[in-house]
């Protein structure tokens, strides 16, 4: 689905090289210690960070030049997910109508988003008035209305308390199901990948290493795995 | 996340040294003020003609303020999102209009637009009807050329406090420009428009040269043209007075009024990443964007080159004196910078723990009071007690600083408010308090406002006349004051030699702090 | 700021302590300039005082009579130079000013009597044209129906702008306002002081200025420019007259009145002209400087009796801006 072919990406020093496929409904996690480049990693397939060499191809399409908004996936960043000064309900029909335009239709569906992450009594509220666990809520609703293919995670609940975190992740799951999309999510914590991912991308040493089944890979971590799990 | 801290910000910052700033400005003028009343006579008090005066002043400063901060928004705009070769240099000269003396200014001016300039040269050999720039659109383009660069620099400074993420969640959004106007950029303007718009308005409501030249006639009587009647030909101090109380009500009214409105909300605090933007990539939105810089940058920059060509031609006959006159400037600058960030800093501290932002109004106190009743003022306390004469230069720093304090607030509450929002509970939960939070945390992050704000002072403070008139020295005249002399005695030549000379040296002052605050980081 | 307090008060007790005294002057601004008359004045009359002549520029004839108002019997200065004949009311009514006896040969078209100003030069107000212009108008009337573009001051800021409400004034009385009515089209614009006036002429913004029979003398002697003239009006021009005055809480009063008759003296009078752009009020024995039997001579000279000045001013004032308000 997501070819990622002989890819390179340099920022400065920094190089991380990385050549894998990515197939539709399945749920990555990428891993890795601190300053490997995960988050760069997910920067360059969003469009953030260009390639310096290499393609990227969506269903056999060059999209390695496309803008951001032009690929075929969305992303949620550690922070800055929503816009402070619009409406939850505002911040979610972003989503669906990026010209702000919305119907009556496209209301009934951001509703029926916001009513699955149990916020539809705050769609009038500014996300400053909502706790951490809701801003992802809604930030999740989005998702769900982008309905995009592939949907990129940047640690998103880095910030909550265990219980929230694997409630907010198990959503997560939920709602990426239900879109039938492909996910690729950077996190810190192993229970994490156990709990959402079916495939590992493990970053380590300038190398992005090609997906390995989740199960398999922490049950028996090779070397370099192992030492950064601990 | 940075959205949910707003109400943190009133802990950290102490308004001790603030406040007293703040008071020190606001006794400086009402000292001023009752020093003119206390040698006041029998007034005539106001008649229709100040009336229709004050209708004036107020009809041209709002139509000219309106129209510098609309126009400025698109210009903005475009160059916050656009790099070409000389952009940096595009957005130094915008400061230059605005510290240029008003006569140089208007002689820029009307070589362009004037009845023998070159649009009305182009019309006619078009053989089409000649236009003339003289009536109330005149002063209205005046200002305009004077202040739209100026809410520019504003706005585009707001732009730049747009955190990079912010752009970022939009590009993968997808919004349209429209819509990425209305979730991004309207809310910053919301922030910075208000405050742009309150200070155009009141450095037009002090305009009188300028309003009187390009008026037409006395039709363009501003107020400060009839406090200016009032002190030198009929000495009629009540009057003066009256209607420096009627220029300062007005100006702390609007102030007031347009800084309600600017929404606490914070626009975020961001990462400092560096990034590119994606948004209007359009070849559409890359011709409009084009377009308009190069209006704005003809506008700006064509009348400057009527001054700097004149200056050349002049430089020839320039005296010496000239060159000592710009020493004694550049040292008055240095001193203005140095008072106003002493005044600026605490004061903004001071506005950002506070709710509201309500007593920035303070600040534009100090720039609506006509430069004529603080020095008759001052003189007057003065006078009694010591040799004014010795009293020149502090005097000229302390004022320059004070007509210097709205622009950096404007300049430095913003972003100190974000710091603070962003910050501020970090800083608390750390300690970091008083003298060490200003270290650690404010003068770091508001690195670039600093130097910008400086360099506006130091080049602002080159080009004022205001008060040293009074204060005059002797022996240490000013550059502007020396300009004034040399056209007074025919030597219109000298005189825009020594306007380039002024020009220069003001941009020179400009860019070093400009630059300093910027350090290597791209605009 | 201390040590600019200490070197003032360094050099005052030098000062005090050579015994030599000092004279303080306040004049307006071009005056000290260095092409003012200024430098050459003070060369001059210190070779012959043995003193230290301080002349302070302090903007116009109006700011420094401001200033005087201000500073009242305080005032430091010993002598003040440059009120014009529009000024002389006033300064008076301040009552700081004293006789000083002055006399001379003046040379002015009118007989000049009083004992407190001593005039030291005097020019016409005229309007000033390039030569280049095809139709010279010959007075007011003509001036007004022509398609001609005048700049002029505005009389509430400025001297010249003034004297030219006093011309007209001066010239038709109560006709004045219809005057003002039929020059209001031909008005460009009205500027804060003489030099945005000159400045805007020289630009092209307008066909004339307001400014003195004597201008073409600047552009013909220092700049050997030979363009400019001065337009001869048959109503006749107004004059204005510059004085030198003592003040009476002068702690010099001997040295002042020495200034004073410097300063309608030879020595002085021949600096004047081509310094000041204005004519001697005492012609030198030497004769003008060559290039002024070049200037238009008006046939008549107008003048308003001084203590007449304030309320025709006023009544003036207000006739003008009616008319140009319009």
């Amino acid at each position: 689905m997501l070819k990622l072919d002989q890819g390179l990406i340099a920022q400065g020093d920094f190089q991380l090289r990385a050549d894998f496929t990515l197939e539709a409904g399945r749920n990555y996690a990428v891993i890795g210690p601190s300053g490997a480049g995960k988050s760069t990693l997910l920067a360059a397939l969003c469009g953030f960070v260009p390639l310096a060499a290499g393609k990227l191809l969506w269903e056999g399409r060059d999209i390695t030049d496309a803008a951001p908004g032009a690929r075929p996936m969305t992303m949620l960043f550690q922070d800055n997910n929503l816009f402070p000064h619009l409406s939850v309900l505002q911040n979610v029909a972003l989503g669906l109508r990026p010209d702000f335009r919305i119907v009556a239709k496209d209301k009934e569906q951001i509703m029926a988003a916001l009513t699955q992450v149990a916020l539809a009594d705050y769609a009038q509220v500014k996300p400053g008035k909502l706790s951490g666990g809701q801003q992802s809520r809604v930030a999740l609703a989005r998702v769900l209305v982008q309905a995009r293919p592939l949907v990129l995670l940047d640690e998103p609940f880095a910030a909550l308390g265990p219980a929230l975190r694997n409630e907010m992740l198990d959503l997560l799951k939920a709602t990426i199901a239900q879109t039938g999309a492909a996910m690729v999510m950077v996190t810190h914590a192993p229970e994490d990948v156990r709990r959402i991912a079916d495939e590992v991308i493990f970053v380590e040493g300038g190398q992005a290493l090609a997906p390995r089944p989740a199960g398999a890979l922490m049950d028996d971590p090779p070397p370099e795995l192992r030492a950064y799990l601990g | 996340m940075a959205q949910g801290a707003v109400a943190i910000s009133r802990v950290s910052i102490s308004p001790k040294t603030g406040i007293s700033a703040a008071l020190l400005v606001l006794a400086l003028i009402l000292l001023a003020l009752v020093a003119v009343l206390s040698r006041a006579d029998a007034s005539t008090g106001l008649g229709a003609g100040d009336w229709a005066a004050i209708r004036f002043t107020v009809a041209q400063a709002a139509c000219s303020s309106v129209l510098s901060v609309l126009l400025a928004v698109p210009v903005a705009r475009a160059l916050a999102r656009r790099r070409f070769i000389g952009r940096g240099a595009l957005v130094t000269l915008l400061g230059a209009p605005f510290i240029l003396p008003v006569i140089v200014a208007v002689l820029g001016l009307l070589t362009v637009f004037g009845r023998s300039g070159w649009i009305n040269g182009a019309l006619e050999a078009l053989g089409l009807p000649t236009v003339s720039i003289y009536g109330f659109h005149g002063v209205v383009l005046a200002h305009v050329f004077f202040n739209m660069p100026l809410a520019t620099r504003l706005l585009l400074q707001g732009w730049q406090t747009i955190p990079a993420e912010r752009f970022r969640l939009s590009a993968q959004l997808r919004l349209t420009p429209r819509a990425m106007f209305r979730a991004v950029e309207l809310p910053m303007l919301g922030q910075v428009v208000p405050g742009a718009l309150a200070l155009v308005f009141v450095i037009c409501l002090t305009s009188f040269a300028v309003a009187l030249t390009l008026g037409g006639g006395p039709r363009a009587t501003t107020i400060e043209l009839a406090i200016y009647q009032a002190f030198r030909f009929d000495f009629d101090l009540g009057r003066a007075a009256l209607l420096s109380l009627v220029q300062l009500v007005l100006a702390g009214g609007i102030a007031l009024l347009a800084l309600r409105f600017v929404p606490m909300v914070s626009v975020g605090g961001g990462l400092d990443r560096l990034m590119p933007r994606w948004d209007a990539q359009g070849g559409m939105q890359r011709v409009v964007d084009a377009g308009v810089i190069t209006l704005a940058a003809l506008f700006l920059l064509v009348p400057l080159a009527a001054v700097v060509m004149r200056g050349l031609l002049g430089l020839p006959v320039m005296p010496v004196s000239v060159y000592h006159a710009a020493g004694v400037s550049v040292a008055v600058a240095l001193g203005s910078i140095i008072v106003l960030l002493a005044l600026a800093l605490p004061m903004a501290g001071w506005i950002v723990s506070r709710k509201g932002g309500g007593m920035e109004a303070i600040g534009l106190l100090g720039l609506s009071a006509s430069p004529l009743m603080i020095g008759t003022g001052w003189f007057i306390v003065i006078n009694p007690y010591a040799d004014p004469f010795d009293f020149a230069l502090p005097v000229t720093v302390l004022v320059n600083a004070m007509m210097a304090l709205p622009f950096a607030l404007r300049i430095l509450v913003p972003p100190m408010r974000d710091a603070v929002q962003a910050y501020g509970r970090l800083s608390v939960m750390l300690g970091v308090t008083g003298w060490k939070l200003w270290q650690v945390l404010l003068l770091p992050r508001l690195r670039r406002q600093i130097g910008f704000a400086a360099g506006l002072t130091g080049a602002l403070s080159m080009g004022d006349l205001g008060v040293i008139a009074l204060f005059a020295d002797p022996e240490r005249v000013t550059l502007p004051l020396q300009m004034v002399r040399l056209m007074g005695a025919y030597q219109m030549d000298a005189a825009a030699g020594a306007a380039l000379v002024l020009l220069v040296l003001s941009l020179g002052v400009f860019w070093i702090c400009d630059k300093g605050g910027r350090g290597c980081a791209e605009t | 700021m201390k040590y600019l307090t200490f070197a003032t008060a360094t050099l005052a007790a030098t000062a005090a302590m050579s015994d030599t005294p000092e004279l303080t002057v306040y004049t307006y601004d071009s005056f000290v300039s260095e092409w003012g008359p200024g430098p050459a004045i003070e060369k001059a009359f210190e070779e012959t005082c043995a003193c230290d002549l301080k002349m302070v520029g302090l903007g116009d004839g109006a700011a420094l009579l401001a200033r005087l108002k201000l500073e009242g019997a305080r005032t430091d200065a010993d002598v003040v130079m440059g009120l014009d004949t529009a000024l002389i009311a006033a300064a008076k009514e301040t009552g700081l000013f004293t006789e000083t006896s002055v006399s001379a040969e003046y040379t002015l078209p009118v007989e000049w009597t009083d004992p407190v100003f001593a005039p030291y030069d005097w020019g016409y107000f005229a309007f000033v044209h390039n030569k280049s212009l095809d139709t010279v108008p010959a007075n007011f009337k003509e001036l007004a129906e022509s398609d001609l573009k005048i700049v002029i001051q505005d009389p509430r800021s400025s001297t010249p702008g003034l004297g030219l409400l006093l011309w007209v004034k001066a010239a038709y009385g109560d006709e004045a306002p219809a005057i003002w009515e039929a020059l209001a089209d031909n008005v460009v614009t009205v500027t804060k002081g003489w030099s945005e006036a000159y400045g805007l002429f020289l630009e092209g913004e307008a066909d004339m200025v307001l400014s003195y029979t004597t201008s073409p003398a600047y552009h013909l002697i220092a700049e050997e420019d030979d363009s400019k003239a001065a337009a001869a009006f048959d109503e006749g021009h107004f004059m204005q007259i510059e004085v030198v005055g003592a003040l009476a809480g002068s702690d010099q009063p001997e040295l002042a009145k020495e200034f004073l008759n410097f300063m309608v003296s030879d020595a002085a009078q021949t600096i004047l002209p081509t310094t000041n752009w204005m004519y001697p009020a005492v012609t030198p024995s030497a004769g003008l400087p060559a290039g002024f039997e070049t200037l238009t001579v008006p046939e008549k000279a107008l003048d308003i009796a001084v203590q007449d000045v304030p309320a025709i001013r006023e009544e003036a004032l207000a006739e003008w801006l009616k008319a140009l308000s319009q």
